[in-house]
């Protein structure tokens, strides 16, 4: 599936959820369910230090697309990570370095994602493209 | 007179609005107080009405201002019982007081002094520290804390040796709200010859120190903290020692002549107020000190115990909460967290029930260490603040709680 076909899907699925409280369970269900990182890849060179959580990301490259790993110490935080991956993880590189993020804010989690927040989210997306482009670099040299 | 805390709310505009649907429940005033309307009004009627650069002016706008700029540092140096208003230093808040003192110690040090600083300190009162011991050669030691969140006394006494030059503690530790012996600490300090610095921050919107009989020979604070406005703060220093002090910076006002050979300093306090002041946070500074004695700093403190009493209590009903800093004398603060849930899930599900709260390490991670967490949740009460605001605090919690277990 297409990042865009991804990102429309979860924007379905949010939109079933009227107020705050069933759509931050359903985050927090995502957040359970999020397969988690290898704890030997839980180093700090995977780390992405949030002022308040910890994000690990890892990447890796199987048949042309990037499969991303990654867990949080805190809940929200994981559910937020788990809709990234569904949304970014198993592309190429080029399509991950294309895709925009407004979606988040179509799904309601806009304040997530400022900068303020310090929670290593907005770190985490932009660590995401920059192994997009690592990728892509490796592929071309 | 008994204290109407409804009435007292009247005066703070902003408790009217609501977030997230919710009426706005404001529990982190150990981060900053709310401003009430006579301390706006004063910031709006200098803009409006006698805006002027202080001190240099002979016309009328300007003597105004200066006057009402003097003015509020005597209702500074009156409320902490200073002796002389020179001894008031403005500053643009604590973090600023302690860099100037930092700075100015740079050149009375030598290699091998010892400087003490409490566990429980934040990094303001870490970090200039660190920077002045690299630039000096000095060695920062550490006065430990025991798991209820209480300096350890005796290891203070082992640490206090002739060596000692220096000793940094805050009045009130911010993360845990402990209330720091510190009469017996700039006691004992003196015995050894060290000058000691207090950090009022966080004590000083609920204790009103008397800083002579205190002994202290620096006191800093802020006044966004008591009430007053962000950007402006005073640093206290016993006259000779800020005497002995270079000046931190350079620049007008700060100077008696200037040549391109030489410059003579001005006197005190100029001496360290280089360059045009935050005039209108100054004279509001002022009017929070007001305002503040208006209400009364006893009915403050008995009022906000009662506050943390009860909240104390109703927190602790709730399974698989723990609060960090048990020490007995506190203020109104209580950081805690829920067994099993990271601090920064609470603060995020709770801030949508409209309650503002602290998460994190409350720029104080050698305390998280300490207690081996990545943070608490901190609610910070004010006595502006209700029971029925700590009832809201509960329930929200109990929430959270559920949806995150």
């Amino acid at each position: 599936m297409t990042i865009a076909t991804l990102q429309e899907e979860l924007i379905e699925e949010f939109s079933l959820f009227d107020d705050w409280l069933d759509k931050y369970e359903h985050i927090i269900e995502l957040g359970k369910s999020l397969p988690l990182i290898e704890d030997t890849l839980k180093t700090d060179d995977k780390l992405i230090k949030g002022c308040q959580s910890k994000v690990w990301l890892h990447a890796e490259m199987k048949e042309g697309n990037i499969i991303f790993t990654a867990d949080s110490d805190a809940i929200i935080t994981k559910g937020i990570i788990a809709v990234l991956i569904r949304v970014f993880s198993n592309q190429t590189p080029e399509e991950i370095i294309q895709a925009d993020t407004s979606f988040i804010d179509e799904i309601g989690l806009k304040e997530h994602l400022s900068p303020t927040r310090a929670n290593g989210l907005v770190s985490m997306i932009k660590q995401m493209k920059l192994y997009a482009v690592a990728f892509q670099a490796q592929k071309t040299t | 007179m008994s204290f109407d805390v409804q009435k007292i709310r009247e005066d703070f505009p902003i408790l009217k609005r609501s977030v997230n649907g919710y009426p706005l429940v404001y529990l982190d005033n150990a981060a900053t107080s709310q401003k009430p309307q006579e301390v706006i009004d004063c910031i709006v009627a200098y803009y409006s009405t006698y805006n002027a650069n202080i001190h240099r002016g002979v016309h009328t706008l300007s003597q105004e201002a200066t006057e009402a700029y003097e003015e509020a540092r005597k209702k500074i140096q009156k409320h902490f019982h200073i002796q002389y208003p020179e001894e008031v230093i403005f500053t643009s808040g604590t973090t600023h007081g302690i860099n100037l003192v930092a700075n100015g110690f740079s050149s009375l040090l030598n290699e091998g002094d010892e400087i003490l600083v409490s566990a429980m300190e934040h990094h303001s009162n870490i970090v200039p520290w660190q920077m002045l011991c690299e630039r000096t050669g000095a060695i920062l030691k550490v006065i430990p804390m025991n798991e209820k969140g209480e300096l350890v006394m005796e290891v203070f006494e082992n640490l206090l040796t002739e060596k000692t030059q220096l000793v940094f503690v805050n009045h009130v530790s911010n993360a845990l709200g402990t209330i720091n012996p510190i009469e017996e600490i700039i006691q004992k300090s003196h015995k050894v010859g060290a000058a000691v610095l207090i950090d009022g921050a966080q004590s000083c919107a609920h204790i009103k120190p008397n800083l002579q009989t205190l002994d202290a020979d620096f006191y800093v604070a802020s006044a966004h903290k008591m009430c007053g406005p962000t950007g402006v703060g005073m640093l206290y220093g016993k006259k000779e020692w800020l005497e002995k002090l270079p000046p931190y910076q350079g620049g007008g006002e700060m100077i008696k002549e200037v040549t391109f050979e030489k410059t003579t300093y001005a006197g005190l306090p100029h001496k360290f107020e280089a360059g045009t002041p935050n005039i209108a946070g100054g004279i509001a500074f002022g009017a929070a000190i007001d305002y503040l004695h208006k209400i009364g700093f006893e009915a403050i403190a008995n009022y906000e115990n009662e506050l943390l009493e009860y909240a104390t209590s109703e927190l602790l009903k709730i399974k698989g909460l723990k609060i960090y800093g048990t020490s007995k004398k506190k203020t109104s603060v209580i950081s805690f967290n829920l067994e099993g849930i990271h601090p920064f899930d609470i603060g995020t599900i709770v801030d949508k029930l409209g309650i503002a709260v602290r998460t994190g390490h409350h720029c104080a991670q050698p305390i998280m260490d300490f207690y081996k967490i990545p943070g608490t949740v901190r609610a910070s009460f004010s006595f502006y603040n209700t029971k029925e605001e700590v009832d809201r605090l509960v329930k929200a919690v109990q929430k959270a709680q559920m949806m995150l277990s």
